[in-house]
C-alpha cells in the first residue's frame, strides 16, 4: 500500500492539535477563575479564597505544563509537514505566531513561576498581579492563534504575488471576517469548559461530604457564571454560523448535509450522509427550521454542495456529526443550567443528589464540544488549507514520503499515550485530595531570602471570618 | 514596493539575539537535567530540579519565538530548513514533551518518580543531542531545489552532525554546571564543578576539532576565514576563545560561582559569532542569501514595530521573575 503523506500528515495534525487544544480550553478559563480567586481573597481577606484558589492553582500547574510542551510542538509542524503551506503564508502567518510568542507566552511563563512559587516571595499585592498577567497571557494566546486561524479559514488583507501570500492591510488580516466571531465563540467555549469541569469537581466533593464550605463557594460561583455564559455561548453559535453561511457557504452546506440549493429547508436532525450518491439517507427533518436558524428567514436560500465541484468540496459526514454532537452538548447545557436556576430558587442546589450528579456528567461535556466544533471548522475547511485558494493537499513539502509521516505520526501517538494519561491521572489525584492545607499545599520553592510579608495560616475546615 | 528601509540587518540581529538567548537559557536547564541523572540521591535531585523549576517553561519560549519568527522574518528558510530537519526536530520535540512533564509528574506521581527522573535526565539529553545534529547540518547544507528542499529526511545524519551532537551534551552540561555552581552550595556544588571540568574539556575538544573540520570541508568557509585581510579581522575569534576558556578553568578550580556561568556564555558566544561569520550571509547555507529569503516588507515592518515595544518589556518582567527567585536554593524545600 502507498502510504499517503498528505492523509497521514493530517492525522499527524488532527492528533497533536486535538490533544494540545484540550489544555487552553481548560487553561484559560482555569487561569481567569483563579486571578479571580486571589482577587477576593486580597480584598475580602477571607482565607476560604485561598484554599480554593490554591487547590486549583495545582491542578492548573499541571495542565499549564502539558500545555506548554504540547505546545511547542504545534508551530514545528507548520515547518516540518506543511512546509509549502508556510513557504506561500508565512508573510501573513508568521507575524500573528511571533505576536503569540511575544504577547502571551513570556508573559504568562513569567509570570507563572511567581504565581507556582513566589507566594512568600513577594508581597500579596503582587502575587495577585502574577495571578492576573498569566490569565491576561492566556487570553492573548488566544486572540493570535485565532486570527491565524481564522485567516486560514477567511483570508482578507493580502495579494498574491507569484504564488505567495503578501499582507497589503494588517487590520484586514488580523480582523477578518471570521476573527471576531471564532474568537468569541471560542473563548467563551474554553470559559464554559472549565466552568462544567468546576462544578462536577465540586460536586464530587460535595457528594464525598468534604470540604463542603469550598465546594458550596466553587459551585455556587461557577453557576451563575455558567448561567451567563452558556445562554450567550449558544448566541455566539448562531452568529458564527451566520458568518460561515456568508463566507463559507460549503462549510455551511457540509454541516447541514445540503446537497441541492434550495429556500425554506427543513432542519436535518439527523441522516446518514452519502457521498458517492450524493445524497442522504434515513433523513428525520424538521419542516421550514433549517432555514429559520440558518438564515433567521423561513425562505432564506441554502447553497447546496452540488454548486461545487466534488474536488472543492469538504467531506460530508464528519462536520455533519461533529456539529451536531456540540449543538447537542449545547442544549443540554442550556436545560443544565435552567435547572440551577430552579433548584436556586427552592434553596436547594446544594443538597439535590440527581442534580449533583448531572454535574458530574456534565463536567467533560464541554472537552468533547470544543473538540466537535473545533473538528467541524477544521474539516468543513477542507479541501483547502487557506480556504479557496491553496489545497491542502499543496501544502505538505515535496521530499517528504509518506514513511517518514507515519514514523513521526507513531512517535506522536506513543508519547501523548503515555503523557496525557498519565497527566490526567495525576489531576484526579489531587482532585481527589481536595482542597485540603497539607505539607504538599503550597510550599514554594525558596530561593535566597524570603522576602515580603506573607500570612498563609490555613484551616481545613469552615470559613474563617 | 521601493525599499526605504531595509530590515532584513535589523531582523537577521533580533532572530540571531533571540536563537542565542534560546541556547543560553534553555541550554542550561537542558545541561541541568542532564547533571541530574548524576545527583547522588533524592534531596540533591530534589534542590537540582527546584534550581530551574520557576524558569524553564519561559527558557523554551524563546525556542517557539526562534521557531516562528524564522517563520516571520524569513519564511523560505523555515520552509526548507524545518522539513530537512524533520527527525531531529520530531525527536527533539518528543523528548522536550517527556523532559517538560517531568517537573510536575515527578514529584505528584511518586509511584512512577523513578520513570520520570529519567524521562527528565535522558529527555534532556536526547533534546541536546538532537539540537548539536541539527546544528551540523545546517553547517553541512541542504539539497534544494527551487523553493523546496529536495534531499532525504536522513540526509541529516553525518559524522560531523554526531560530532556536533555530541559537542553540545558537553557545551549545555558546562552551562547546566555553571548555573548549578551559583544556585546550590556544598557537595552539590562540589559535583558541579568536577562535571564542569570535564564538560569544559569535551567543550575546547569539540570547538578545536569543529573549527578545524568545518574549513577543511566547505571550500566557502576556508576562504572567508583564511584569506587576507579577513584572518587579521577575526583572528580575535580564536584568541578570545582560548582566553574565555582559560578564565572558565580557573572559576571552576577557584572559589568564583559566576565565573563558570559567564565563561560558559562567553564561550558560546564566541561559537556562535564564528558560525556567523563563516556562513553568513546564508540562511539558508551556500543556496539562499536572508535577503533572498526575507518576508515582505510590510510583514518585517509590522512585526517589528510590536517587537521593538515588547522584547524590553519581556526583559523587564523576565528579569523581575528570575529576581524573585534569586540567591541559593534552599535544602528544606522543595518542588510542591
Amino acid at each position: 500500500m502507498e502510504l499517503d503523506p498528505v492523509l497521514l500528515s493530517r492525522l499527524q495534525f488532527a492528533w497533536v492539535i486535538a490533544w494540545h487544544i484540550l489544555l487552553p480550553a481548560f487553561t484559560v478559563g482555569l487561569a481567569s477563575y483563579i486571578a479571580v480567586l486571589e482577587g477576593l481573597h486580597l480584598f475580602t481577606k477571607r482565607e476560604i479564597y485561598l484554599r480554593v484558589s490554591m487547590f486549583w492553582i495545582r491542578i492548573f500547574s499541571v495542565s499549564f505544563g502539558m500545555g506548554v510542551v504540547s505546545g511547542i510542538v504545534m508551530p514545528f509542524q507548520f515547518g516540518t509537514n506543511w512546509s509549502r503551506f508556510s513557504d506561500a503564508a508565512g508573510d501573513i502567518i508568521g507575524p500573528l505566531l511571533a505576536y503569540e510568542g511575544l504577547t502571551a507566552f513570556f508573559l504568562e511563563s513569567a509570570f507563572l513561576g511567581v504565581l507556582l512559587f513566589g507566594r512568600r516571595l513577594v508581597p500579596p499585592w503582587a502575587h495577585f498581579i502574577a495571578a492576573l498577567m498569566v490569565a491576561l497571557g492566556t487570553l492573548f494566546s488566544s486572540f493570535w492563534i485565532l486570527a491565524a486561524n481564522s485567516w486560514m479559514q477567511t483570508p482578507a488583507g493580502y495579494q498574491i504575488v507569484d504564488g505567495r501570500f503578501v499582507p497589503t492591510a494588517w487590520l484586514d488580516v488580523i480582523f477578518n471576517p471570521s476573527f471576531p466571531y471564532r474568537l468569541a465563540h471560542t473563548v467563551v467555549g474554553f470559559y464554559v469548559t472549565t466552568g462544567f469541569v468546576v462544578a462536577g469537581v465540586a460536586a464530587w466533593l460535595l457528594r464525598n461530604g468534604r470540604f463542603f464550605s469550598e465546594a458550596r463557594i466553587m459551585l455556587s460561583m461557577t453557576l451563575w457564571l455558567l448561567s451567563v455564559l452558556v445562554p450567550l455561548q449558544i448566541v455566539l453559535g448562531d452568529e458564527h454560523g451566520l458568518n460561515t453561511l456568508e463566507h463559507q457557504p460549503a462549510k455551511l452546506a457540509a454541516i447541514e448535509a445540503r446537497w441541492e440549493t434550495a429556500r425554506n429547508v427543513p432542519l436535518t436532525l439527523f441522516a446518514i450522509p452519502d457521498e458517492t450518491n450524493e445524497t442522504n439517507r434515513l433523513e428525520l427533518n424538521v419542516p421550514h427550521l433549517g432555514s429559520l436558524i440558518l438564515t433567521h428567514s423561513f425562505d432564506g436560500e441554502i447553497k447546496g454542495l452540488k454548486e461545487w465541484k466534488a474536488e472543492d468540496r469538504p467531506p460530508v459526514a464528519i462536520p455533519f456529526f461533529a456539529f451536531r454532537i456540540m449543538v447537542g452538548i449545547g442544549v443540554l447545557m442550556l436545560l443544565f443550567v435552567a435547572a440551577s436556576w430552579w433548584l436556586r430558587i427552592r434553596d436547594t442546589l446544594f443538597d439535590s443528589p440527581w442534580f449533583l450528579r448531572a454535574c458530574l456528567i456534565m463536567a467533560p461535556l464541554g472537552f468533547v464540544a470544543v473538540l466537535a466544533g473545533w473538528t467541524t471548522t477544521e474539516v468543513g475547511r477542507q479541501p483547502w488549507t487557506i480556504y479557496g485558494l491553496l489545497r491542502t493537499a499543496d501544502s505538505v513539502p515535496l521530499a517528504l514520503t509518506g514513511g517518514d509521516v507515519l514514523v513521526s505520526l507513531i512517535g506522536y501517538l506513543a508519547v501523548y499515550l503515555v503523557m496525557f494519561p498519565a497527566g490526567i491521572f495525576v489531576m484526579a489525584k489531587l482532585v481527589q485530595k481536595g482542597p485540603a492545607p497539607g505539607p504538599e499545599a503550597d510550599s514554594p520553592i525558596e530561593s535566597g531570602r524570603p522576602a515580603g510579608p506573607t500570612q498563609i495560616q490555613l484551616h481545613s475546615e469552615g470559613d474563617a471570618p | 514596493m521601493n525599499a526605504a528601509f531595509d530590515f532584513v540587518p535589523v531582523w537577521t540581529l533580533i532572530l540571531g539575539a533571540g536563537i542565542f538567548f534560546y541556547v543560553l537559557l534553555d541550554g542550561f536547564d537542558l545541561g541541568v537535567g542532564m547533571l541530574y541523572g548524576l545527583a547522588p540521591d533524592v534531596s540533591a535531585r530534589n534542590i537540582i530540579m527546584n534550581s530551574i523549576a520557576p524558569v524553564w517553561d519561559g527558557n523554551e519560549t524563546w525556542l517557539v519565538l526562534g521557531g516562528v519568527g524564522l517563520l516571520a522574518a524569513f519564511p523560505l528558510a523555515f520552509a526548507i530548513i524545518i522539513p530537512a530537519l524533520y527527525f531531529p526536530i520530531l525527536v527533539m520535540l518528543l523528548a522536550l514533551v517527556f523532559r517538560g512533564v517531568a517537573f510536575e509528574f515527578r514529584f505528584r506521581d511518586a509511584p512512577h518518580r523513578t520513570f520520570w527522573d529519567h524521562g527528565f535526565c535522558y529527555g534532556s539529553a536526547i533534546a541536546t543531542f538532537a539540537q548539536g545534529v541539527m546544528r551540523g547540518a545546517f553547517i553541512q547544507g541542504f539539497e534544494v531545489e527551487g523553493r523546496h528542499f529536495a534531499g532525504s529526511t536522513l540526509d541529516f545524519l553525518t559524522p560531523f552532525s554526531l560530532l556536533t551532537g555530541v559537542a553540545l551534551l558537553f557545551g549545555y552540561g558546562l552551562l547546566g554546571a555553571g548555573w548549578l555552581i551559583l544556585k546550590t552550595e556544598g557537595e552539590i556544588q562540589e559535583a558541579a564543578r568536577r562535571h564542569g571540568r570535564i564538560c569544559l574539556a569535551g567543550v575546547l575538544i569539540a570547538i578545536a576539532v569543529v573549527s578545524i573540520w568545518t574549513p577543511l570541508a566547505t571550500q566557502a568557509v576556508a576562504q572567508r576565514w583564511f584569506s587576507w585581510p579577513n584572518i587579521a579581522f577575526f583572528s580575535p575569534v580564536p584568541i578570545a576563545t582560548a582566553i574565555a576558556a582559560y578564565g572558565v578553568w580557573r572559576a571552576l578550580n577557584g572559589r568564583s560561582e559566576a565565573g563558570t556561568f559567564i565563561g560558559g556564555v562567553i564561550l558560546f558566544a564566541l561559537s556562535y559569532v564564528g558560525m556567523a561569520i563563516s556562513l553568513w550571509p546564508m540562511i539558508v547555507p551556500y543556496r539562499y542569501t536572508l535577503w533572498e529569503a526575507a518576508s515582505s516588507e510590510s510583514t518585517q515592518a509590522f512585526l517589528l514595530v510590536g517587537t521593538l515595544f515588547l522584547l524590553p518589556v519581556i526583559f523587564f518582567y523576565t528579569a523581575w521573575s528570575y529576581w524573585v527567585f534569586r540567591g541559593k536554593v534552599r535544602a528544606d524545600v522543595g518542588y510542591h
